[in-house]
């Protein structure tokens, strides 16, 4: 079956970019998710919080094709884009930092960066490489070391560097304040904010539901691999049964 | 044993461990990148030699037809593949051109300068483009269908390889050996040494093309993309690198190197269909001492294994192989005690 690449009928309104339906997605017989449904437009950031094994992070998997959906639809821009590969979706637009990062960590900081500019003419990864320098000025004063040798936290400023090389229309980040101290949470949070305003749209899948649902426009709660609950994250920071499960004590 | 025969045997060890060095580079590179333990090597040495030889004797050689044959069923891969998946018109005219065009015109080339009375140089380019795409070729009919099956499947496969790889080596070169005239008659005195004119080839040729492979992996945007494969697959596949075609290109690097590994040794020893796997065996020895990752450690071994394999010649020649193959086992002794077990990953 041939991919046809065009535009269906009701994206005509352009702002939606991300646009999964009924998604279900499994390892092997064992479905992690059951008809997720979720859309991200333009400008926005978008959250999805939940406990861990919810299937935050399967979802976001699925939605970069490093995971196959078993069922359910998928577009990009209007296009469906459910049977590409991994490399063909970052050329659309779409980037995800992954929970691990999956750094190369045995090369330098600046290769790292250079190299998520692969996809990207060399003019344009060279002044995208300066503005990421501006954003992280920790990555320009550590560009010659080992990406292994950092700390968690500058780990992430590096993965978050790396998917902005290839100047993402989309951004995914998975658990970006997982294991990081506070302060560095914080400045996180800042930067993703900075990011909206400078364009990127951002699906932000966050453990950290208090800080997620500030900084996100829209939220999805996730629960046993079903979206259970949406809305505005403001109106979700509110919901009772939300303060309950995961604003509680933290 | 006295002092020259000592340096006889040392000299004549560097230069055949050069050879290995080569060797053990292209393992480790396809292994990096694709996870493939690629005991064809040798072969790709033994067709490079025999095409170098065969040209340089004035005939047409057999791999003209075996990389066209391989040409072929690459794209009768791709087509199957496309056929099912939907089919691209680009990629397929992309692969027609690889898989199809470009045997065609080596073959067309080669047609015009076998016999033709062209020197080596020529014959040494004509070569390395006949057998480079030999390695592409390979990965996409045998490696890239099956990329993610475990270490063991991919090095069981690689063994059927060779296996088919000897049997074409027969069909399309028969059996008899050739050996080539030397690169360079020229002999140097150093003492009580004769270094031959070939031997400084040899130096020469593998020191550069240990250059050039650095400078690539350390500032060529692609060599970057191919070290950031082999450290991080799916960090690769998230910055856009097509994990397919980094395959592609490290073996086509490998059947490079390869290529000219044989070009060496054609003046050096007599070359039969299935003299590469022996020599690539050695190659396999030292980048299984290199732990398949590091290069220079690789070209060290290399360079140990053929030292010590000439000593062995000397001492006791019929034990050459059984003395160079057992360097393996210290070293996989002193490996599995100083490094914790990790399990396979991905």
């Amino acid at each position: 079956m041939s991919v046809e690449p065009g535009i269906r009928p009701d994206a005509v309104e352009a702002t939606v970019l991300l646009d999964i339906a009924s998604a279900s997605i499994a390892y092997g017989k064992v479905r992690a998710v059951e008809g997720a449904s979720l859309r991200v437009g333009a400008g926005e950031i978008v959250t999805v919080i939940g406990a861990n094994g919810a299937g935050k992070s399967t979802l976001l998997n699925a939605a970069m094709g490093a995971l196959p959906l078993a069922a359910g639809a998928m577009t990009f821009l209007g296009r469906d884009v459910s049977r590409l590969a991994v490399e063909e979706r970052v050329a659309l637009g779409l980037s995800l930092v992954p929970e691990r990062r999956e750094l190369f960590s045995t090369m330098s900081v600046e290769d790292n960066l250079v190299l998520g500019g692969f996809r990207v003419a060399r003019a344009v990864a060279r002044d995208t490489l300066a503005e990421v320098y501006d954003r992280f000025p920790r990555l320009k004063e550590r560009r010659r070391q080992l990406a292994g040798t950092m700390s968690g936290g500058e780990r992430q400023m590096l993965a978050m560097g790396r998917a902005l090389m290839g100047r993402p229309k989309l951004l995914m980040l998975d658990e970006p304040s997982l294991g990081l101290a506070p302060r560095i949470v914080a400045d996180i949070f800042r930067i993703i904010a900075d990011l909206r305003a400078s364009g990127v749209s951002i699906l932000l899948v966050e453990q950290n539901a208090r800080a997620a649902l500030a900084a996100a426009d829209v939220a999805h709660v996730m629960e046993l691999g079903a979206v259970t609950l949406s809305g505005p994250a403001a109106v979700l920071a509110r919901d009772e049964r939300v303060i309950e499960s995961y604003l509680g004590l933290h | 044993m006295d002092s020259t025969i000592l340096l006889f045997l040392l000299q004549d060890g560097i230069t055949n461990g050069a050879v290995y060095a080569l060797l053990g580079i292209a393992i480790v590179l396809i292994f990096a990148v694709t996870r493939v333990i690629f005991i064809p090597q040798g072969e790709l040495v033994a067709f490079g030699a025999l095409t170098y030889a065969l040209l340089e004797a004035g005939r047409l050689p057999g791999t003209v037809w075996l990389t066209a044959a391989f040409g072929a069923l690459a794209f009768a891969f791709d087509l199957a593949a496309s056929l099912s998946t939907g089919i691209d018109a680009r990629k397929l005219a992309r692969s027609a051109g690889f898989n199809l065009a470009l045997p065609a015109a080596l073959l067309a080339v080669t047609h015009e300068v076998a016999g033709a009375g062209f020197g080596p140089g020529v014959h040494i380019l004509v070569t390395l483009a006949l057998v480079t795409p030999l390695g592409p070729y390979i990965y996409r009919v045998a490696f890239q269908p099956i990329a993610s099956a475990s270490i063991l499947a991919l090095l069981i496969t690689a063994v059927g390889v060779h296996l088919a790889l000897v049997g074409l080596g027969l069909v399309f070169f028969g059996a008899e050996g050739v050996r080539a005239p030397s690169l360079s008659e020229l002999t140097l005195e150093l003492g009580p040494l004769l270094v031959s004119g070939q031997s400084l080839v040899i130096y020469a040729v593998t020191l550069l093309a240990i250059g050039a492979l650095w400078f690539f992996f350390e500032r060529a945007l692609w060599g970057k993309a191919l070290k950031a494969t082999a450290v991080n697959r799916l960090g690769a596949r998230l910055v856009g690198i097509r994990t397919t075609f980094a395959g592609a290109l490290a073996f086509g690097l490998a059947a490079l190197v390869g290529a000219l590994s044989g070009i060496l040794i054609a003046p050096v020893t007599t070359i039969y269909y299935d003299t590469g796997f022996l020599i690539g065996l050695k190659g396999f020895v030292a980048a299984i001492v290199g732990a398949l990752a590091s290069y220079p450690l690789t070209a060290v071994a290399a360079l140990a294994v053929g030292i010590v394999e000439a000593f062995s010649s000397f001492v006791a020649s019929d034990l050459k192989e059984v003395i160079v193959f057992m360097l393996i086992i210290p070293v996989l002794v002193w490996r599995s005690l100083t490094q914790p077990h990790v399990e396979e990953e991905d």
